[in-house]
């Protein structure tokens, strides 16, 4: 064990890999140091199991109705209670959390490349490239997003998809301006200048030295950004957007126990209670890994 | 003696330049605004023209029709006409009330406006103050503490926050009155003034009407304002840190002041003038808050105009709202910076 | 305030074995490792690298040292008062009134949202009982008295409107206006053009002799200490190397007594009067810090 802290630990690096590795296990200290950024941590792993294993966790068939068993208060068979039409509540939240994580994979995997390489193209080119870029992510900024998510929705029909596409096109531009900002730093350094000075191309040097760069402010911004797309997507279920009945998505699940609210409260109270959960752990951890990996 | 007094001169061209440099980023903003209200207009698959004549119409009465609506011209010619529409305040009919959108935005609009501010006061009076004291304390517990309210309220769907009000303090405790903006038995007691129901009734001295709409009120506002809070709490909390670093702060102390007056004083005067950029654009996220918020809360204001636009397909009331909704943005980012540097005398 | 009958017998100041630390996650950072020095009505000159821990003393002795830092002593007294064992807020008191500090950068170390004349203002009204405009005047009085010529109009200049030199007049005008019996200056004209810095070394010298203050001169510019004080304490990782007449510096006869570092740093100066090929670099021995 102790070799292996030697090796992690080490001042002086025999390799690129050791002394990557090494500042790795350093932020890796630092981070598990901040109680609340391993407690994001946690929530983020569990949902990612919740997600793989939800036929083994969830008790009842999300999706079987039972109007015999109607709004039943939670209890020992269910945990959370049942709905309107007698479908499990917490079986539906187990399988929610994989409604809810293809919805941020979605987004997040199309929209972190498309800002990433807008951003960096933009710092790195500047002059007139930079300027149309810029303008066209400062309209997009200038819409509130959940508004501009709602027109696109109303143009698009609801539905899962269509809800990512306008979540995507509302998320992108704090990406490219995030990307930008670093870009425009990088590429005022030395060794950028030294780099060109040894006959790098344009591309090389935005792909191999500017991106590269860019990613911990990129990962971590994307980390925060989690919680505002599920937020919005939970948002577009709620107002009946989004992902369509009978799919337990939860927005959708804390519109449709709206009306019991007064009366049966855990219909809407649980899957509410899990988009907070869910959304706070991905803020903790990115705050976390702001505070490790982000000095500036 | 050399001092770096700039002359009026001077001054009045810098401002000019600022100026000229902010309404052309309102106008190209505002612009791609309208393209981007414009091409979503012409993405939905509902055809406008069977929307007018119906189904079975023939194929010459289609064609007049389309040829009345202009869309037989080419999209930059339907573009311009539409942007001469914006300009004379032409927002087309809505669907759902039959009445110009314009008019239906008018009505609703001081209720969000009514909403949103209060919401963002509560946010300033408790924000600010936490953030504060998070940086002062930075890394002990008060500093955690307003962590934990900040990614709190990043973490909660407003929705669903406000359905937890109604349920604990109107259901359970009854402190405060349930969705609307005033009990039926006030509706006509207030004569709109200024619209904003509270300032009315406070104008007119009806104080039972006052009473009953802060009471419904309240709680739609303390649920924004708690999104205002984290936001706010957050960004006061890293000026601050940033503040207390400078070194005019180590002078305050040297010179014997208090701790207290070095952070209120001296510290937060100069954090605020970042801080006023952040308050703007909170009150302008509010506004969008206000969209689940007057859901829930069955608030007639805009954020429910246009959600219910939604759901009825009502696509000119829709559009025309996103519009308003994004001048306001833009208006208030505008404000923001001129605010700003009116308050800094670096600029001023 | 006691009258002092003799004021030479009761030193100003004293310090014994001063330590600084700093608990950081990666272990103790010692900035100051056992300081000692006694100041009367003198200039006493602190000169040292950056990192010597020359201002840390400064802020020590002024109850500023940041949160993770802690203040150590055997003896830390103030005109007889025990300075270790007085509440945070007697201390603090006695901050701008009795000790005060000018520091390096006018342009960081004001306000900048404040007019220089209130900020002057303030160091008066936070130890005297003034109304407005009492302190106005004395304010305006304090700014002629560093040779400011028109204080009316620099009253009412922001931070921002002022020069570095007159930025400079206007911190000494502010740290002295409520009469301390010490003024510790931190690197005060580093950040100045060469051309201000004497005029400001100057004013300054004429208040605190005029004043019959002390005077604790921090700077790494030994040519700057040796014709400006009257005692330098030469610092190096925290701790004195040596402490000596400010005039047996440029004692080329007394050369051999004096302490290798403070050699080190004469030798690393260039001089018109005798131009050398190559400056020497600086030399550090770890066993001058055991």
């Amino acid at each position: 064990m102790t070799t292996w802290t030697d090796y992690l630990t080490t001042d002086s690096p025999s390799s690129r890999r050791q002394a990557r590795l090494g500042q790795l296990y350093r932020q890796w200290l630092a981070f598990k140091r901040n109680p609340l950024a391993v407690a994001g941590l946690v929530i983020v792993v569990a949902l990612l199991l919740i997600a793989a294993f939800a036929p083994l966790i969830a008790p009842h068939n999300p999706l079987a109705q039972n109007l015999d068993k109607r709004l039943l208060p939670p209890s020992a068979v269910n945990f959370f209670g049942t709905d309107s039409l007698g479908r499990d509540i917490f079986s539906r939240i187990v399988y929610g959390a994989r409604v809810t994580l293809v919805i941020v994979l979605l987004v997040v995997i199309t929209v972190g490349p498309v800002g990433l390489l807008i951003g960096a193209t933009s710092g790195y080119l500047g002059g007139w490239v930079d300027r149309l870029l810029m303008r066209i992510t400062d309209v997009f900024l200038a819409f509130p997003r959940l508004v501009l998510a709602l027109a696109f929705v109303a143009a698009l029909g609801p539905g899962l998809e269509n809800a990512v596409i306008a979540i995507a096109i509302t998320a992108w531009p704090p990406y490219a301006r995030v990307a930008r900002a670093e870009t425009l730093i990088i590429r005022q350094q030395d060794y950028i200048a030294a780099v060109r000075l040894q006959g790098a191309s344009q591309w090389r040097i935005v792909w191999k030295h500017v991106v590269p760069l860019c990613l911990p402010s990129l990962i971590v911004r994307t980390t925060l950004d989690m919680a505002g797309i599920i937020l919005t997507a939970a948002g577009l279920g709620f107002l009946g957007l989004g992902a369509q009945p009978p799919i337990p998505e939860w927005g959708a699940m804390i519109s449709a126990g709206r009306e019991q609210i007064f009366d049966q409260w855990w219909v809407a109270t649980f899957p509410g209670l899990a988009i907070c959960v869910v959304a706070l752990g991905f803020n903790l951890l990115g705050d976390g890994l702001r505070d490790v990996m982000d000095q500036r | 003696m050399t001092t770096s007094n700039i002359s009026w001169g001077g001054r009045s061209a810098v401002w000019g330049r600022i100026a000229g440099r902010e309404l052309s980023t309102v106008a190209i903003t505002f612009f791609g605004l309208l393209l981007v209200t414009f091409l979503i207009a012409r993405v939905i698959p509902i055809d406008p023209v069977l929307a007018v004549v119906g189904d079975n119409a023939k194929a010459d009465v289609y064609d007049a029709a389309r040829a009345a609506l202009g869309l037989d011209k080419p999209l930059w010619q339907q573009f311009a006409t539409y942007v001469g529409k914006v300009f004379t305040g032409d927002l087309g009919k809505s669907v759902l009330t039959s009445n110009l959108v314009t008019d239906d935005i008018k009505r609703v609009f001081p209720a969000t406006l009514e909403l949103a501010t209060l919401g963002t006061l509560i946010g300033v009076a408790l924000g600010v103050p936490l953030g504060v004291l998070a940086a002062v304390y930075q890394g002990r517990w008060p500093d955690q503490l307003a962590r934990l309210i900040g990614l709190f309220g990043y973490s909660v769907p407003v929705f669903w926050f406000g359905l937890m009000g109604l349920l604990l303090f109107y259901a359970k405790l009854g402190w405060v009155a349930g969705p609307g903006r005033i009990s039926v038995a006030y509706q006509d007691f207030v004569d709109p003034i200024t619209g904003v129901l509270v300032i009315d009734a406070a104008l007119q001295g009806e104080w039972e009407a006052f009473r009953d709409a802060w009471s419904h009120l309240i709680l739609p506002a303390a649920v924004l304002g708690l999104l205002s809070v984290a936001y706010i709490s957050r960004m006061a909390r890293s000026f601050m840190i940033t503040e207390l670093q400078q070194q005019y702060v180590i002078a305050a102390r040297v010179k014997g002041m208090s701790e207290f007056r070095v952070i209120w004083r001296h510290a937060l005067r100069n954090a605020f003038v970042p801080l006023i950029t952040v308050i703007a654009l909170s009150y302008a996220q509010l506004l969008e808050g206000s969209v689940l918020t007057e859901t829930i809360f069955a608030w007639p204001g805009l954020g429910r105009y246009i959600t219910n636009s939604l759901l009825n397909a009502d696509m000119n009331a829709v559009l025309g709202g996103t519009l308003v909704v994004g001048a306001v943005f833009i208006g208030v980012n505008l404000l923001s910076d001129i605010l700003g540097r009116l308050v800094d005398p670096r600029t001023r | 305030m006691r009258a002092l009958t003799t004021p030479t017998e009761q030193p100003l100041l004293e310090l014994d074995n001063l330590r600084v630390n700093f608990h950081t996650p990666t272990g103790i950072v010692r900035a100051v490792r056992g300081l000692s020095f006694t100041l009367g009505r003198e200039r006493l000159g602190i000169v040292g690298e950056s990192g010597s821990g020359k201002s840390m003393t400064g802020r020590a002795i002024l109850d500023l040292i940041p949160y993770p830092g802690e203040v150590l002593a055997d003896r830390l007294v103030y005109r007889g008062q025990d300075l270790l064992t007085m509440d945070k807020r007697t201390r603090r008191k006695l901050r701008g009134r009795h000790i005060s500090m000018v520091m390096q950068d006018p342009k960081f170390s004001l306000n900048p949202v404040q007019t220089v004349g209130e900020q002057i203002a303030e160091a008066y009204r936070v130890h005297h009982k003034a109304s407005v405009r009492e302190a106005r005047e004395r304010s305006l009085v304090m700014l002629e008295a560093v040779q400011i010529r028109e204080p009316g109009r620099v009253y009412e200049l922001y931070p921002h409107e002022v020069s570095g030199g007159m930025g400079q007049r206007v911190m000494i005008a502010m740290m002295l206006i409520a009469e301390p019996d010490i003024l510790i200056a931190d690197e005060p004209t580093s950040a100045l053009d060469v051309t201000v810095q004497l005029q400001i070394l100057k004013i300054l010298d004429d208040l605190v002799t005029e004043r019959g203050m002390g005077l604790i001169f921090i700077s790494h510019d030994l040519h700057l200490v040796q014709s400006f004080c009257d005692r330098v304490i030469v610092m190096y990782g925290g701790k004195a190397m040596e402490t000596l007449p400010a005039a047996e510096l440029a004692d080329e006869a007394a050369r051999s007594q004096r302490h290798p570092y403070t050699l080190g740093l004469l030798g690393c100066l260039p001089d018109l009067d005798h131009p050398k090929a190559k400056l020497a670099t600086l030399t550090r021995d770890p066993a001058w810090l055991a």
